[in-house]
């Protein structure tokens, strides 16, 4: 890439602006670099369980929290309206109620980010709730297979939120 | 490199090759359209929802290469001085913003059924929309100078500094919490798609690809035909200036 090192002093035009390029991205990459590692935080779109209790989130804090609806955590309130479930990253699991209408792949064992706040009581109360997919893609038929063989994916079926850390999967 | 400089050999070459280009293209657009909406199977999470997949996710890889595509272009221009190299990169910039408009619409189609909204302001998301800005500010500052060759250094040096986003866009779903998910084909450990939905979503892909070479080719043919007549006008008006 360099040809015209050793008389540097008088590089040919093209070398000249061959140079000038790679300084200019070093300069704008490095910038870049820097400028979203100083944005890590706001950039991010939503707070896990575990940031939610290494970031000190305020009671009232509006925030999203994100991760797996945990197994056999499902259920409606006897006021017929209100859904409770457990938002987990295996580590570390929130409670979240919810009034409303969910979208079609919410489920047990799936992901989700809902909008919101904690109350007093450190439960999550979420104005709105967003479905995440993961990035597996197949058939219904290779699905059950995968099931009935038993080596469905842990990020699929998340420890119960009360077990210590297990061998963490990816957890978003 | 400058072998093919001459604009008379590229534009025999280009002749020459456009036709196969364009039936690939229409071969691999009927047989993709027919195994992504017909024969391929259902998502056990999606159903048919997944078949937005088929459009979308050619059109974003192809939104990324188009922007490459000019970025290599704009480099060999600023630094080789290539006369080819302009013409290219223009003339690669309104297929990019067509393939980037094609990925944010159906993604938001598809965000709407899978995700429950047609749009977030996550990483990925936001850094493909700041891609077509990008696009749409190449191709305007590429109208605002009368000269050419000014247009095209200035077009040039945009078009370097935007290719910092192609890197963010890639790895947005690996750096931070995003909506989106993360990358199923270009990943570590191998593709997590079915082999039975991926033929067909490599199929599409050709087909973009094969879509993008063949107006490639025409857009250049024309601009080098449209600059001729410029010159040959240019000329007639000296001409007619003279003997008066």
């Amino acid at each position: 890439m360099m040809p015209g090192q050793k008389n540097s002093g008088n590089l040919k035009p093209k070398h000249q602006r061959l140079v000038l390029v790679g300084l200019a991205a070093l300069a704008i990459g490095g910038a870049a670099a820097l400028g979203f590692s100083a944005l890590q935080d706001t950039m991010t779109y939503f707070y896990s369980p575990s940031d939610v209790q290494t970031k000190g989130v305020e009671p009232g804090q509006s925030i999203r929290l994100g991760g797996l609806v945990a197994a056999n955590s499902v259920q409606r309130l006897p006021d017929g309206l209100t859904l409770a479930f457990t938002v987990t990253d295996t580590a570390n699991a929130v409670d979240v109620r919810y009034k409303g209408l969910v979208p079609d792949l919410f489920k047990e064992g799936s992901g989700v980010i809902a909008e919101g706040r904690f109350g007093p009581d450190r439960v999550f109360v979420a104005d709105s709730l967003l479905a995440k997919h993961d990035e597996n893609y197949m058939p219904p038929e290779v699905a059950d297979s995968i099931k009935r063989a038993g080596e469905w994916k842990p990020a699929a079926t998340p420890a119960q939120p009360a077990l210590p850390a297990t061998p963490a999967s990816r957890s978003n | 490199m400058h072998r093919f400089a001459n604009p008379a050999r590229f534009l025999r070459l280009a002749r020459l090759i456009q036709p196969w280009t364009a039936a690939a293209m229409f071969a691999c657009f009927g047989v993709g359209l027919y195994l992504a909406l017909v024969a391929s199977p259902i998502d056990y999470l999606q159903r048919d929802t997944v078949r937005i997949m088929y459009i979308h996710v050619p059109a974003a890889w192809m939104a990324m290469q188009t922007y490459a595509v000019i970025a290599v272009a704009s480099l060999v221009s600023i630094v080789w001085r290539h006369p080819l190299a302009d013409v290219a990169a223009r003339a690669a910039a309104p297929i990019g913003v067509a393939f980037t408009a094609i990925c944010l619409i159906t993604g938001s189609l598809w965000g709407k059924p899978t995700w429950g909204t047609w749009w977030v302001w996550d990483a990925r998301l936001t850094s493909v929309l700041v891609l077509l800005f990008i696009y749409m500010g190449y191709m305007a500052l590429w109208s605002a100078f009368d000269d050419r060759q000014r247009a095209a250094r200035a077009a040039a040096v945009l078009a370097l500094v935007g290719a910092v986003n192609l890197p963010i866009i890639k790895f947005s779903v690996d750096w931070w919490n995003t909506l989106h998910q993360p990358a199923s084909i270009l990943r570590r450990g191998g593709p997590t798609i079915d082999p039975s939905m991926l033929k067909p979503l490599a199929v599409m892909g050709l087909a973009y690809l094969f879509f993008f070479i063949t107006v490639l080719l025409m857009r250049m043919r024309a601009d080098l035909a449209a600059q001729r007549l410029e010159a040959a006008a240019e000329r007639r008006v000296m001409a007619q200036e003279v003997p008066a």
